[in-house]
């Protein structure tokens, strides 16, 4: 039962993870390999916000939101848009503008133990015997009711049917008057604020360690590739099949063994099938 | 009325680069110097380096210098004749360096000894683990070699293998500095020049080849897996002999040799001293690990100093010091009007 429950919890934390690089990478074919650092930066700017400036905590959240969006959209538009399509280039950048913003923080004195967020509600309650907090529930409420908003985005509003259709067929959607450089400046917002948002519902459980910015793209980016990358679908069912395999390994053999897992399905998704589970869209060209 | 005064740039080559392409070049000292002045002061300064340094640090500074070169070759050769954009330099240092350490502690063969073998053998064991990727290509190889030195210093945390997190004591060190030193000097020059002929001979062209259109050399009746892996063996043989030298040099092999270091500077240095002309890397190499020893008193702030460099560069000036220092050498520009 303990399984059933912290595999599920387990699980939605690595979509949350997944869907801002995801998105991304669906929309504008960009690796984005500064997540994990815009990750902890929203939480470090969100604990800046509610201890130095001492605002409210939903108003610092929403606060911490925008100004990452803003960040990711910034680093698009003055950096990454000059580079678009050099896939190398892309790789490297992002990287480096990852490292760069996760070393300058370490830089800045921002280490240690000491910088947590308070979780939303305190307490738990049992479920099945198994005492969870309300954060890591209220996780799995926000997560899935985050996949049900995104689903009606993409579905029913403008920009995000115009999203869509970049994601599909960049050309055709240009073609249709859609401005691709400016969707996928808002994708990288957006992408951002996923992360974000990840980061102030996940971040809660334990400290902000810089640290931790790698294995969150490492999570991310193993979500993504077992789930095809691009597809939202695959990678929902991948943070799945990804956070109930880590579950089960820490419970049977021991929790060293957690990032094994999540190395091991990449290379492993990579060697027999690079599109993932259901990216079907470039099946032909990644392999010879 | 307007007048229009627009101008354009124009390069063309200088005289004596015409002229030195062919046979001519032998009829006169000017076109012999004129050809062989860049690689003689690369050579000469390479060898003088060590002299000049001021103490046994700045020494020591010059082989790790070399080390990185050796990786950042490794990488060009990789991503910019075969196609094979590989982010895990640091899976073979890492596999070098325990080939070695195992090698010298375990069977007690002295340095002479270990670093070739665990060069060749290393390179065989790289070879063989990355064989199943070798299909893959673009974004989708350089995260999984990206995760190959991670997955790799995971496994042996886990098990607790080869001194898990404590390491690999009690390595031989170079039977003094100045063999240290010259080997790793001459081992980089010895590549340099090595790579710089197999990519003009006819394997090299089947390389690019490779890399520019692959349906072509499949057409061709060429197995292009095996051309893959014959190329990852020669990167990773320079990747494991520097991460045996390493070893040898420090006295310890870890799980730090497994680090994003050793994948990210080679690739910086070969973004700044430009890549696909294999001395740019090496250019790159003696810029970048110097200043980073010398930003070493503000501690992470120059990991983000390079970034930034090489963020800068990637965007403004992609294509490195070295393309544009040819440029410079061989053609040279005037303005004339459109």
């Amino acid at each position: 039962m303990d399984i059933l429950i912290y595999g599920t919890i387990n699980s939605v934390s690595l979509a949350l993870y997944a869907l801002g690089f995801a998105m991304v990478y669906g929309v504008s074919r960009l690796p984005n390999f500064a997540h994990g650092s815009l990750y902890i930066l929203s939480g470090f700017v969100t604990w800046g916000f509610l201890n130095s400036l001492g605002l409210n905590y939903l108003l610092s959240i929403i606060l911490a939101m925008v100004a990452t969006g803003v960040i990711g959209a910034l680093i698009y538009q003055f950096v990454l848009i000059r580079i678009r399509g050099m896939e190398i280039s892309e790789i490297i950048a992002t990287y480096a503008i990852g490292l760069a913003i996760l070393e300058g923080l370490r830089w800045g004195g921002f280490k240690g133990m000491t910088y947590t967020l308070p979780p939303f509600i305190e307490g738990s309650v049992t479920i099945a015997d198994i005492p969870v907090d309300y954060q890591r529930l209220l996780v799995v409420g926000i997560g899935g009711a985050l996949v049900v908003c995104l689903w009606l985005f993409t579905r029913y509003t403008r920009v995000g049917l115009a999203l869509k259709g970049m994601a599909q067929d960049e050309r055709a959607a240009m073609m249709l008057g859609i401005d691709s450089d400016l969707m996928a400046v808002v994708a990288m917002g957006f992408g951002s604020m996923l992360a974000a948002l990840a980061a102030i519902l996940l971040l809660p459980l334990g400290n902000i360690v810089v640290e931790s910015g790698y294995n969150v793209l490492i999570l991310a980016i193993s979500v993504c590739i077992v789930g095809g990358l691009g597809s939202w679908i695959g990678a929902i069912l991948a943070a799945f099949l990804i956070g109930f395999a880590q579950i089960l390994t820490a419970v049977y053999l021991g929790s060293h063994y957690q990032m094994v897992v999540a190395l091991l399905a990449i290379i492993v998704t990579l060697i027999i099938k690079p599109s993932g589970l259901f990216g079907k869209q470039k099946e032909l060209e990644e392999r010879v | 009325m307007k007048v229009n005064t627009e101008r354009r740039r124009e390069r063309i080559d200088r005289g004596i680069k015409i002229r030195t392409d062919g046979i001519y070049a032998m009829m006169s000292w000017r076109e012999l110097c004129y050809l062989s002045a860049p690689r003689l002061v690369l050579i000469a300064g390479m060898l003088i380096l060590p002299l000049v340094m001021p103490g046994m640090y700045w020494q020591r500074v010059i082989t790790i210098t070399c080390i990185y070169a050796l990786l950042a070759l490794s990488f060009d050769f990789l991503a910019h004749f075969v196609g094979l954009v590989c982010l895990g330099g640091a899976f073979f240092v890492g596999i070098g360096g325990y080939m070695a350490a195992i090698l010298n502690t375990s069977f007690g063969l002295p340095p002479l000894l270990t670093i070739p073998l665990a060069t060749v053998i290393g390179a065989g064991v790289c070879t063989l683990l990355l064989l199943p990727c070798l299909p893959l290509r673009g974004v989708y190889f350089a995260i999984v070699s990206l995760m190959y030195p991670l997955f790799a210093a995971r496994v042996i945390e886990a098990f607790d293998i080869f001194g898990g997190t404590d390491g690999i004591l009690g390595i031989d060190s170079f039977s003094n500095q100045w063999v240290e030193q010259y080997f790793v000097i001459g081992v980089t020059l010895l590549f340099l020049f090595g790579i710089r002929r197999l990519v003009n001979m006819d394997i090299g062209l089947v390389f690019r080849g490779v890399k520019d259109n692959d349906q072509a050399i499949k057409a061709s009746g060429m197995d292009i897996t095996r051309i893959k892996a014959m190329a990852v063996f020669i990167a990773s043989a320079m990747g494991c002999l520097s991460g045996a030298c390493l070893v040898h040099i420090y006295m310890w092999s870890g799980i730090s040799q497994f680090a994003l270091d050793f994948s990210i500077l080679p690739i910086a240095a070969t973004v700044i001293g430009g890549g696909g002309t294999l001395v740019g890397p090496i250019i790159g190499c003696l810029i970048l690990v110097p200043i980073s020893e010398l930003l070493r008193d503000f501690g992470t702030l120059r990991i983000v100093f390079y970034s930034i460099i090489l963020v800068g560069f990637i965007v403004f000036r992609s294509e490195g010091i070295m393309v544009y220092g040819q440029r410079k050498y061989h053609q040279f520009e005037r303005w004339r009007k459109v």
